[in-house]
């Protein structure tokens, strides 16, 4: 029964009702930003972010959290403009080598029962302390292919929308439509029966952390891809904006409740926060306190959503 | 109605013992569920009733015992990948779907072998199929999520999912109080539904406190006290009045009738604590007057501790009840009353701590006192009250409790059942300490399970689905009465 | 505790925050046997000097972990440049303006944490979620308002943190009168108890009368106003407040807490272990630098550490 005021289709609805609130915004203040060219400029940097933020989800999604994302996939950023360029094939194995080491987190946190905040942000250090030997100073260049496709000039739309909508469709038919992407989200909703049905609750954890890894790396090659050269603090803020955005996005931090097409728009509208705030002249220097702003206005509008249900 | 005889024996269970702690949950049960019947499990509180239901289930492994299945001991290999194989199902009062999956997705997780690109439409068709026949016109769809269900929706996906079938066909399924949360219709329906389901050869085990259920629906009675099966009956042979009867037994050896604490309750002008639960009828709402002991009864679950924390948190809140100030026994004590990492001094000074600050700081050596006379007081067996509160056996870590709250300055303590695995002689010195604390002036209001307690209190109030039922004066309460007010 | 009484050498290893202090001395020795002794006493001074920081969030910090598992403030770092930025400007290198700066320091701390506290109960979601959201809007605050001028601290409280006496930094000394006076409150006051109360078992700590939402309220204001005072006395060591200040405070506040002995899963704690593990986390970059390793392995190895620790305590878990 499509009701209108079906709390969950609400829910569901908010993140691209926040979004397109944003744009109509923009469009308002900037007329010129509706154009190839201006939503180029705008969505430039979305598609790192929304990947950064599919990682994170994937480790909100068994309970988790990862205050380390942000350094991995600046290590990432720095491997892919050193390793993959001069050696592609050892390059391809040290980010394989990193997949190995996010289920190895996930089977370390899972076995020890550890909480993955210290751990993860442990990790962090380790990641910044990789990157800083991968790479001491800026620098380093993208490999050809990925400059190439990352600025490839696409019929109509810009390459990111067409890229951030393939990517929120294919992690949400492998998360939201698989028959193992239901137990892997079953796992964060009722461990407990979960196991009893027979499952193993390690390899769940130990997917997910392999798919955050993963998600992670698609992160840091994509941004190199756009800023053609690497450094390794270059995405230490993708940490809190990843949570940020599956936060936005309409997943919850307990209970296995994701939306991966949700954390895609989560990702692009604190994308375009920024880009909200230059046209109103506002400083930059509020930039990330609009960030702030947003996912708390999202928050309180959740928590009024859920009391509507309670009724 | 089968014929006890003819057909195949499912399970059998002989003399199977679960003991936890000081508590012999199971002490010798014997159960044979038969091909196409349906198998009633009565009994009151501590009965062992959910401890049989988790060893069918597999999730409790028992101490001692045989088990057959299909005339071949299984024991030893006997879990909850055993009880799956052989189609048997459990659906437990506490519910067991992911709240963030769809009625669909709930179906796939309890059957791993649907896969396959079509595995959602396979799913659907298994569970929404089920609902159809079990809850017609039920209102669910396949796509709505389980948090969003009320709980009455989630109740009939959970039981409909038990009664699925796939690569194994559902042959014994053990319903527990299955129609707590659904409303006469749908209950009727699920009843229905499992007299058809035994009539194609499965078996079912219903327990509920439903007695005209139970005596409407099952072929057979088994009735529990004690772990042990005190009764076993066709249900012909039983009425409403002789299986109350059954499920009480213990005799009561003096009715010292106290006449003159009825006599006080009228003169006193206000009650300490005046509360009606729920829907309870203002005429029957809990009463306590000061210097009373005032006790909660009926089956366990049916609001007495939500009643007690509300009395409790209520006064922490608004302090408008002129109840003074009161402590909380808990009963459940890993949850609601232990801080594992502290030592027992600690455990039972925490509601007294205002008492020995000096300058702001908390006096050791007047904390360590305290603990020091409750040790004497109430016989807490240690060598150090610094010593972990877990170095202590279960009877006396309710001790500390009891110490805790006892030793704080309430005038009104509320007791959660606090003697659950409580060994014999601790629960006759805290009786003892009760009743001396009582005609100082305080003021218990005691929720039991255990109906000999009940014995030692002025007032007695039963409970059932939340609301209070009966209003029992101890002179005449007995135990006749409570089961029969506990049970619809 | 419920071992008997051993040697006392066994009860020493016992303590939960002897290896931090370990860990330091062994660190130490290993930098001065590497540089034969030179500068052994220097390098102890600077690290007094640095751990000092590391030690006022890290007590705050600590008392927001023992509320148990979930309960961590991410917004120290935002609270710490947003304190300094606010206190320097009005300050503005004026010594007579250090105590209204201090107060006006202070404030801003307790405004943070009220708010944090706010969006915990308000919004209903988890405190870390809480703190990471209200810590964009302190950061852009501090952004906006310090503008990224950096103004110079009030001469008499540069002197002041950077004041040593026989190479003892006088602030150090300060700072460890704090911590023990903290640590008398967590054991010795009914809001020290109360915290740990609610780290072992939230639910039992209602039902035996602790207010648990005023304790976690006051616990997030103390993490908030200790932040703030750490932002602005590190404001004056440093010569002014920078906006990136707080940056590694983030990780140093948790990592200190974790190395002293605080069980993460709430319920336990010690305020000595801050120091000892303050120490070692500054020793083991010092040594690091002394071997001559870059700053990518120092990184490597703290993180790993760390990891290591967390790994190892946590099978500590007595429940």
């Amino acid at each position: 029964m499509p009701d209108l005021l079906n709390p969950r289709l609400l829910r569901n609805l908010l993140p691209a009702f926040s979004l397109t609130v944003l744009l109509l915004l923009i469009f308002y203040l900037q007329p010129r930003a509706m154009s190839y060219f201006g939503l180029n400029l705008l969505l430039n940097l979305a598609l790192p972010i929304a990947f950064a933020t599919l990682a994170q989800m994937c480790v909100m999604a068994v309970n988790d959290l990862d205050l380390g994302i942000g350094a991995f996939v600046g290590f990432v950023a720095c491997v892919g403009a050193t390793f993959l360029r001069d050696t592609p094939a050892l390059g391809v194995l040290i980010l394989a080598g990193c997949i190995i080491a996010y289920a190895a987190l996930g089977f370390l946190i899972h076995v020890r029962n550890l909480p993955s905040i210290v751990v993860t942000l442990g990790m962090s250090f380790v990641w910044l302390g990789l990157a800083l030997l991968v790479l001491p100073t800026p620098g380093g260049k993208a490999p050809d292919w990925i400059r190439s496709v990352m600025t490839w000039k696409t019929p109509l739309f810009p390459f990111t929308i067409y890229a951030s909508v393939v990517v929120a469709l294919v992690v949400h038919v492998v998360l939201m439509r698989s028959s193992y992407g239901t137990v892997l989200r079953g796992a964060g909703g009722n461990p407990v029966s979960v196991e009893r049905a027979g499952w193993s609750l390690l390899k769940a954890k130990m997917t997910m952390y392999a798919m955050a890894g993963l998600f992670g790396i698609f992160s840091g090659v994509s941004l190199i891809g756009l800023t053609t050269s690497a450094d390794a603090n270059i995405a230490l803020r993708y940490t809190l904006l990843s949570i940020a955005g599956a936060i936005l996005g309409g997943s919850e931090f307990v209970g296995g409740r994701i939306s991966p097409i949700g954390a895609v728009i989560g990702a692009t509208t604190l994308t375009l926060a920024g880009s909200f705030l230059s046209f109103l002249r506002i400083s930059p220097d509020w930039q990330i306190g609009a960030q702030g702003g947003i996912l708390i206005l999202v928050l309180a509008l959740r928590v009024l959503i859920n009391r509507s249900e309670k009724r | 109605m089968s014929v006890p005889g003819q057909s195949e024996t499912i399970i059998e269970l002989t003399g199977i013992r679960k003991g936890f702690g000081a508590v012999q949950a199971l002490g010798g049960m014997d159960l044979v569920v038969r091909q196409g019947e349906v198998l009633g499990i009565v009994g009151h509180n501590g009965a062992g009733k959910s401890t049989l239901m988790h060893v069918l289930a597999g999730t409790l492994v028992p101490d001692a015992g045989e088990l057959h299945i299909s005339g071949k001991s299984k024991l030893a290999e006997y879990g909850i990948r055993a009880a799956h194989m052989n189609g048997f199902r459990t659906v437990f009062q506490e519910l067991s779907l992911c709240p963030n999956l769809t009625v669909t997705e709930n179906a796939r997780i309890m059957h791993p072998e649907i896969s396959g690109l079509n595995w959602r439409k396979q799913a659907r068709a298994l569970i929404l199929d089920k609902l159809d026949q079990i809850f017609p016109g039920h209102g669910i769809s396949g796509n709505d999520l389980i948090g969003d269900l009320a709980i009455a929706k989630r109740q009939m996906v959970e039981i409909s999912r038990a009664f699925t079938q796939s690569s194994q066909a559902p042959k014994l399924v053990v319903l527990d109080e299955p129609t707590s949360s659904l409303d006469s219709v749908v209950s009727d329906q699920l009843l229905t539904y499992v007299r058809q389901f035994v009539k194609v050869g499965g078996s079912c085990i219903l327990i509920s406190h439903l007695l005209n259920e139970i005596l409407n629906t099952c072929d057979r009675i088994v009735v529990m006290q004690d772990g042990r099966a005190v009764d076993e009956r066709p249900t012909s042979e039983f009425n409403r009045d002789t299986l109350v009867e059954s499920m009480g037994s213990v005799a009561r050896d003096s009715q010292d009738a106290d006449d003159e604490k009825a006599v006080r309750r009228s003169d006193e002008a206000k009650p300490l604590v005046s509360v009606a639960p729920n829907k309870t009828p203002a005429e029957l709402a809990l009463q306590v007057y000061r210097g009373e002991i005032v006790g909660l009864a009926g089956l366990s679950g049916h609001g007495q501790t939500d009643t007690l924390v509300d009395i409790f948190l209520g006064s922490a809140r608004s302090k408008s009840a002129d109840a003074g100030p009161m402590a909380l026994v808990a009963g459940d004590r890993q949850v609601d009353g232990i801080f594992p990492l502290w030592s027992i001094a600690k455990n039972v000074t925490i509601s007294s701590l205002k008492e020995f600050v000096r300058l702001g700081l908390i006096d050791p050596s007047a904390e360590q006192k305290l603990g020091e006379t409750w040790r004497e007081k109430i016989g807490i067996q240690t060598q150090d009250m610094n010593n972990n509160i877990y170095s202590l056996s279960g009877g006396n870590q309710q001790k500390a409790l009891f110490a805790r709250a006892l030793g704080s300055k309430a005038t009104l303590i509320l007791m959660d059942d606090p003697m659950r695995g409580v060994d014999i002689g601790t629960k006759q010195e805290v009786y003892e300490l009760l009743r001396s604390e009582a005609a100082k002036g305080r003021t218990f209001i005691w929720y039991t399970t255990e109906m000999n307690e009940l014995e030692h209190c002025d007032h007695v109030y039963v409970f059932r689905d939340g609301d209070i039922v009966a209003d029992l004066a101890r002179q005449d309460m007995s135990e006749q009465q409570v089961l029969h007010a506990s049970f619809e | 505790m419920m071992s008997p009484a051993g040697s006392r050498f066994e009860r020493l290893l016992n303590l939960p925050w002897i290896w931090a202090y370990l860990a330091a001395i062994t660190v130490w020795l290993a930098t001065i046997f590497y540089t034969t002794g030179q500068g052994s006493a220097q390098i102890l001074s600077a690290a007094l000097s640095f751990a000092t920081f590391s030690v006022i969030v890290g007590i705050g910090q600590m008392y927001v972990i023992t509320l148990g598992p979930g309960n961590v403030d991410l917004s120290i770092p935002a609270t710490m440049t947003f304190a300094g930025a606010v206190s320097m400007k009005i300050i503005d290198s004026n010594n007579a303006m250090i105590l209204p700066g201090l107060a006006i320091a202070i404030g801003c701390g307790a405004a943070v944490g009220i708010f944090n506290y706010g969006l915990i109960r308000a919004l209903r979601i988890p405190p870390i979620i809480a703190t990471l959201s209200s810590s964009f809007l302190v950061q852009s605050a501090a952004i906006a308002y310090g503008r990224g001028i950096k103004i110079k601290p009030p001469p008499m409280l540069a002197d002041f943190t950077t004041w040593r006496i026989a190479d003892i930094p006088v602030l150090a000394l300060c700072v460890m009168a704090l911590a023990a006076v903290m640590s008398l409150v967590l054991h010795r006051t009914v809001f020290g108890r109360s915290v740990t109360a609610i780290g072992q078992n939230p639910r039992a700590a209602e039902l035996a009368g602790v207010p648990v939402n005023f304790i976690r309220f006051a616990t997030y204001v103390q993490s908030a106003v200790l932040a703030a005072l750490c932002g602005f006395l590190l404001s004056g060591f440093s010569g002014g407040a920078s906006l990136n200040m707080g940056a590694e405070y983030l990780l140093a506040s948790i990592a200190v807490v974790v190395i002293g002995g605080t069980l993460v899963a709430g319920g336990f704690s010690n305020v000595s272990g801050l120091w000892g593990a303050a120490m070692f986390m500054f020793l083991l970059v010092t040594m690091l630098n002394t071997f001559g390793l870059s700053a990518g392995f120092r990184l490597i190895l703290t993180g790993l550490i760390i990891v290591c620790v967390i790994t190892l305590a946590g099978g500590r878990r007595r429940i």
